[in-house]
């Protein structure tokens, strides 16, 4: 099955000299967190059965530097960026797509000042576009009529103000989504950002995931969806703490996508 | 002897307003010990957000229940000084009712202030009961004892005492009501004074003008100590207010220039720096104290409300972690207003005083707990960023003392060794496609 996936990086762009359509940013936890690579592998061939050619930067890319910063060593994010932002202009990349919030925000909002102008999308974004100008289709079959909701991710939500086009790949699939207590503008957060990711939680009476988690199983979904590899792994974490990874399964939008196509 | 309450409300007048000024003087003083920042830009952005969410209260509303009540006391609170206008007047001039010349209008104008003070009179009371009675968990948190939470109460005391001198002004003002005109609500008022000498009615009715009007002075310099300052700064704030996307956080610009230097190879990193540039390394990154946040950050905190919305939509302080973005924000003003104390008594200098805000004020275990998710700042009805104060003192945890959490440094060095915040090999980046 790995063998259908057509990866092309864009040294090898390059090399023929051409551009790619459109740079894929997979980033870190796309690159080499077990569950977040699926979903990089969903969205891979998702933009390969929509012919978009798109490349990554493979061995070349590196952290954007968003945890970095937001931890508050603004010293590392910007010698990542700076480094980061010399590879994307040596290629003239001029429009990027990732699966990663905290990619697309940093890219997005934070690179420009350092030198890096591009046109950012979230994949969900992305997919939509695809959708609506007929380079991809979807037949809800699959999903028509699941309970699925959605789990607004800080970075693609309040931090960019992008709240539907998750939601209408949802509704594309026919599926009922059902809104948690918290959504949109007001969403919760599953816990991942600001670094929290990477070190244990100050005491407290709960983990913010767990709380989060409850939140979602209230509306009694069968799908928790996420749009961002941190969201997953949190939102994921939390269903196991409430031992309920029977009856209720995280999933990007990428993989919903692709599962209906039986990809 | 017949101009003595003109010359004594003269006194009280120049009194109460030089009071005031000196202590807007202080205001602005204590804002500008912040860093500068440039806010010259997005300009009509910026006038539209003061309109829509100072004036046009729209974020207040999003909780429809405490956005309507503060919306009448809102209006209420500014029509009704007009009259406080025609008060002046009177006072200064020996006047009475000067604006009643003005015919039926003034009886309209009356009459809608006396519906607006009866309106203001029970919002408040609901107010008064959702603080006391029912109790609403966000004005219950630990940040919210002694001064806070007196302070909330003693305004809502103060509008209940000045709503009521309004209406027995009125009531017994029997030339007013033999106007009969906007005498809407005191004419009902007016017959629980029926027994008394006309003698006594009008001593009550001269005593229920200068109270007020001594309240409305005394309110006026309450304001610099109390979280209702935001009734005057809820305009600067939404018009400095963060126009980028929230997401964005600013990128320092000192770190820029080093980072920029190391990173071109025509510069030799080992030579003396060129001469003038020396003075342009700030004197460090982050910020430790309030002189290190910039003046917006300093003038979010004079403008807190101390409402709480921020805090209970925050992940961090609903699961149990002390991390409360109100309290950044109070815990700021109060450090801020000991800088100025400590400026003031010693002659215009800054004293040394052992303290600072990190530790003394807000501790590392809040920093590390926020999440970067944004609610406070979405929640803030006259926004305000918590989070910009609380990245600024992660910064200057890990870049002035590398006081990083273990596992954040772990982190860290992945980033800086492997492009990736775990330990795997930048090379190995795309072997996910063959997997
Ligand atoms: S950004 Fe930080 S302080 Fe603000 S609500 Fe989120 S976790 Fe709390
Ligand atoms: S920061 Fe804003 S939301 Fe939080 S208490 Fe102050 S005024 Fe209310």
């Amino acid at each position: 099955m790995s063998e259908s996936l057509k990866v092309p990086t864009m040294a090898e762009f390059m090399a023929q000299g051409k551009q790619p359509e459109v740079l894929f940013w997979v980033g870190c936890a796309g690159s080499f967190d077990d569950r977040a690579k699926k979903i990089t592998k969903a969205f891979v061939k998702l933009l390969n059965k929509a012919g978009v050619e798109f490349a990554v930067l493979g061995t070349e890319e590196s952290c954007t530097g968003d945890p970095a910063k937001r931890a508050g060593n603004e010293f590392l994010f910007q010698m990542q960026a700076v480094t980061n932002i010399e590879v994307l202009n040596a290629y003239e990349v001029k429009k990027i797509v990732t699966a990663c919030p905290h990619c697309f925000n940093t890219i997005k909002n934070e690179y420009p000042e350092l030198g890096g102008n591009y046109e950012v999308m979230h994949h969900t974004q992305f997919l939509k576009t695809l959708l609506d100008d007929g380079r991809l289709t979807v037949e809800g079959g699959k999903f028509k009529g699941k309970r699925i909701t959605f789990h607004d991710p800080c970075y693609l939500g309040r931090a960019n103000n992008v709240y539907e086009a998750p939601r209408e790949l949802i509704l594309k699939l026919e599926a009922e989504l059902v809104e948690m207590k918290n959504c949109r503008r007001n969403g919760l957060c599953c816990g991942a950002g600001g670094a929290q990711m990477f070190k244990d939680a100050e005491k407290g009476d709960k983990e913010v995931n767990v709380a989060r988690t409850e939140q979602a199983l209230d509306v009694k979904p069968e799908i928790i969806a996420a749009g961002c590899p941190f969201c997953n792994t949190m939102m994921t974490d939390g269903v196991k703490a409430k031992e309920k990874e029977s009856d209720v399964e995280v999933v990007d939008i990428a993989e919903l996508i692709a599962n209906a196509q039986d990809l | 002897m017949q101009y003595l309450s003109n010359i004594l409300f003269a006194i009280l007048l120049i009194v109460g307003i030089g009071f005031f000024a000196k202590n807007v003087k202080k205001l602005i003083r204590n804002i500008k010990l912040g860093r500068d920042l440039d806010v010259n830009d997005h300009k009509s952005e910026r006038w539209k957000n003061m309109a829509m969410i100072a004036l046009g209260q729209s974020k207040m509303v999003r909780r429809p229940i405490a956005g309507i009540l503060h919306a009448i006391v809102y209006v209420g609170f500014i029509i009704i000084n007009i009259e406080v206008l025609e008060i002046v007047i009177d006072g200064l001039f020996g006047t009475h009712r000067i604006f009643s010349s003005i015919g039926n209008l003034y009886g309209v104008l009356i009459g809608a202030f006396e519906i607006l003070a009866i309106l203001v009179f029970v919002s408040v009371i609901l107010f008064w009961i959702r603080r006391n009675i029912i109790k609403l968990k966000r004005f219950w948190k630990s940040e919210m004892t002694s001064w806070p939470k007196n302070d909330a109460n003693y305004i809502l005391y103060f509008e209940m005492v000045l709503m009521t001198l309004f209406i027995v002004m009125n009531a017994t003002d029997s030339h007013f009501q033999d106007m009969n005109s906007g005498n809407l609500i005191s004419q009902f008022v007016a017959p629980w004074f029926n027994g008394l000498s006309e003698g006594t009615i009008h001593f009550i009715e001269r005593g229920a003008w200068w109270i007020h009007i001594v309240g409305i002075f005394i309110f006026l310099n309450y304001l610099y100590f109390s979280k209702h300052l935001h009734i005057l700064l809820a305009f600067p704030n939404t018009y400095y207010g963060k126009i980028n996307p929230k997401g964005q956080l600013d990128n320092l610009e000192a770190v820029t220039k080093e980072v920029k230097m190391m990173m071109d190879p025509n510069i030799d990193p080992f030579a003396a720096p060129a001469a003038g540039t020396e003075g342009e390394v700030p004197a460090k990154f982050g910020a430790s104290d309030v002189q290190d946040l910039n003046w917006v950050q300093l003038l979010n905190a004079y403008t807190c409300t101390e409402c709480g919305r921020c805090t209970s939509e925050c992940p961090a302080n609903q699961t149990g972690k002390k991390l409360s973005p109100r309290k950044i924000m109070m815990d700021t003003r109060d450090r801020l207003e000991e800088v100025g104390k400590n400026i003031d008594a010693n002659n215009g200098e800054f004293k040394e005083d052992g303290k600072q805000l990190l530790d003394d004020y807000i501790t590392k275990e809040e920093l590390w707990a926020c999440t970067s998710c944004n609610a406070c700042v979405e929640a803030c009805p006259v926004s305000i960023d918590p989070l910009s104060i609380i990245l600024d003192m992660r910064r200057y945890l890990v870049m002035e003392q590398s006081a990083a959490p273990v596992e954040l440094n772990n982190m860290m060095t992945n980033i800086e060794n492997n492009g990736a915040p775990w330990p795997y090999n930048q090379m190995d980046r795309l072997n996910w496609k063959n997997e």
